[in-house]
């Protein structure tokens, strides 16, 4: 087991910088995300570590041993891909077998090995089925037992379940998160999809235009995002704009004097301000609450989805806002659209952005 | 409307095998002159043997073929990798610059063979036969080839190299057999090409040296014998039997790739 040292690597493809001096470490036996939108370098990053890319400056390390230059099939890595790769002139026990065959690992022992791995993704009785005979889900099982088996110093995980429907998605992220804690391997998951990231990483690695702009615990970068492209590529997020009032109190935003539990740059600054949708509560205009903020706003619209609400409303200053509410009262929030409410939420719930 | 598909389909097949029908029936006809009543008989096909200026040119049409074959696949299957696996500088107008040539009529390509072989002093014969044919069988190798290797992803070598094949280890033991139906196929394409030539091969010829059609056209000027029927039906059974052979394999690579 061994973790993965990515240091002031850069890619260029003629004149796109496809990576700039990005510097990551996944920790060993760890789970990491790299979440981005599609051009935003995170699989390219991962095919520098699988060694399908050799990057222009920078150095890689996996373990102790520096491998920036090392091809692919000298590194011990095990990488499942998007499209599952699965060799298709093989059964399912020699697909398995074929990266222990290479190890020098064969015979017997090498079916044996091949069997564990399949008993691990719950494909026991398949060994001689041809992929082709397998559904969306069973082949992802032989794709991660494939790449598992060898037991690989790093685990490289390209949007494996971005094929499989909603269910069967779920289902794999319980699966493939069981199956890394057990066998430890360090992991890196590319991923654009938030909730995925969220569900199953100890830690996720933002990536925006070639740049980690932020990485961290999931609970960590959900509620304190640094940057607007963090806060809205990683959940909704409400922005508020204003000026940092004299006496650094607050921000004065259109329609409020906005308070912050953190720090706050230097008073007249402009600022922008962060507010998660479901840190926000609809009250009636006037009401008291315990909440340090309260800002006027008109109910656009009520979008019911059983379990919770969006609220759709407008600000003083005709800017767009958005609440989550769970539908606990049996009759609905009791707004209707066209309703002058308060939107109310603690000053520690208000994150300051840096850009 | 159904019926008048079929009515439709039945007098396409009709069209193209009713001409066919009436030789291969002449072969086995008796009369020199294709007198009927028909009266079965093998004398044509009996007085082959005997008839040596067909039988050597058999020989070299088959010959050649099978060079063609050989030669035009070793040297259109690496070109299609190239094409479709390497990204290099005119990459694209190679790939264009190979269709043409399926185009362009056979009579100005083995003109220009024929003026270009004579001016270099290759000159003619069986060595600028095969030249020719093998450069008329490329482009289909080249295309048949590369549909192949388009229903074969890239990332298989790459899950190969993963799990510790070395590229050229991950060619062999993944890219080439799961190519191998689509290889067969151009391998065989390339030996109907050849073996169908006439006019390339017209030009390309000496006196000595001819192939079967070269050698069929000019015993249809001298007189036409039902002998011609009788190896042309000989022919015709080898190349359908190829053809399906085709037909048969370019199926099953095309399955092979099903997810």
């Amino acid at each position: 087991m061994s973790g993965v040292e990515v240091t002031a690597v850069s890619k260029r493809y003629g004149a796109a910088t496809v990576l700039d001096r990005i510097t990551a470490s996944f920790e060993a036996g760890r789970f990491t995300s790299l979440l981005g939108p599609s051009g935003s370098g995170k699989t390219t990053l991962l095919r520098i570590v699988a060694g399908f890319v050799i990057p222009d400056e920078g150095e890689l390390r996996i373990g102790a041993a520096e491998v920036t230059r090392v091809p692919v099939w000298k590194r011990r890595i095990g990488m499942v891909f998007q499209s599952y790769a699965l060799f298709p002139h093989m059964t399912v026990l020699e697909n398995v077998m074929f990266g222990l065959n290479r190890r020098g690992v064969r015979g017997p022992s090498a079916a044996r090995e091949a069997r564990q791995a399949l008993e691990m993704v719950r494909l026991t009785g398949f060994e001689a089925r041809s992929p082709k005979q397998l559904s969306g889900g069973q082949q992802q099982r032989v794709a991660l037992a494939r790449a598992i088996v060898t037991k690989p110093e790093v685990l490289l995980l390209d949007e494996p379940l971005s094929a499989l429907d909603r269910r069967l998605r779920q289902e794999m992220q319980v699966e493939l998160k069981r199956i890394q804690r057990e066998s430890g391997l360090t992991t890196i998951f590319v991923t654009h999809d938030q909730e995925e990231a969220l569900t199953l990483s100890d830690r996720i690695a933002i990536l925006d235009r070639g740049r980690i702009v932020q990485d961290g615990v999931p609970g960590e970068i959900y509620e304190r995002p640094r940057t607007r492209f963090a806060a809205s590529f990683l959940g909704d997020a409400n922005f508020l704009e204003g000026t940092v009032a004299s006496g650094g109190e607050g921000v004065a935003v259109p329609g409020a004097l906005v308070r912050v539990a953190g720090k706050l740059p230097a008073a007249g600054s402009k600022v922008t301000l962060a507010v998660r949708p479901e840190k926000m509560t609809i009250l009636a205009p006037n009401t008291a609450s315990s909440f340090e903020n309260a800002l006027p706003a008109t109910l656009r619209e009520v979008i019911y989805a059983g379990a919770v609400s969006t609220y759709l409303l407008t600000g003083a200053d005709g800017r767009e806002l958005k609440v989550f509410a769970q539908n606990r009262a049996q009759d609905g929030a009791g707004f209707a659209p066209g309703a002058t409410v308060t939107l109310a939420w603690s000053a520690a719930h208000t994150i300051p952005m840096e850009d | 409307m159904k019926r008048l598909g079929l009515v439709h389909l039945l007098l396409v097949i009709a069209f193209l095998y009713l001409p066919i029908t009436v030789m291969v029936v002449m072969a086995f006809n008796a009369s020199p002159l294709y007198e009927l009543p028909f009266s079965f008989s093998l004398d044509w096909f009996a007085k082959l043997p005997a008839n040596d200026r067909l039988l050597t040119a058999s020989g070299n049409s088959l010959m050649l073929a099978v060079t063609t074959a050989v030669l035009a696949t070793a040297i259109g299957v690496p070109a299609s990798l190239a094409l479709s696996r390497r990204k290099f500088r005119g990459r694209t107008l190679l790939q264009l610059l190979l269709l043409p040539p399926i185009a362009i009529p056979w009579l100005i390509t083995g003109t220009a063979m024929l003026v270009f072989f004579f001016s270099t002093g290759i000159g003619r014969g069986l060595f600028a036969m095969t030249v020719g044919h093998v450069a008329l069988a490329i482009p289909y190798v080249v295309l048949v080839i590369g549909t192949g290797l388009q229903s074969q992803r890239a990332d298989l070598e790459e899950a190969a190299m993963s799990l510790g094949s070395t590229p050229l280890h991950a060619f062999f033991r993944v890219t080439l057999p799961l190519l191998l139906p689509s290889i067969i196929a151009a391998a065989l394409f390339a030996f109907a090409v050849s073996l169908d030539q006439f006019v390339v091969s017209y030009f390309l010829a000496t006196p000595g040296v001819t192939t079967l059609p070269v050698e069929i056209y000019s015993a249809i000027r001298k007189g036409f014998t039902p002998e011609i029927n009788a190896i042309s039906t000989i022919l015709l059974g080898a190349s359908m039997i190829l053809v399906l052979a085709f037909a048969l394999l370019s199926n099953m690579g095309g399955a092979r790739e099903r997810r």
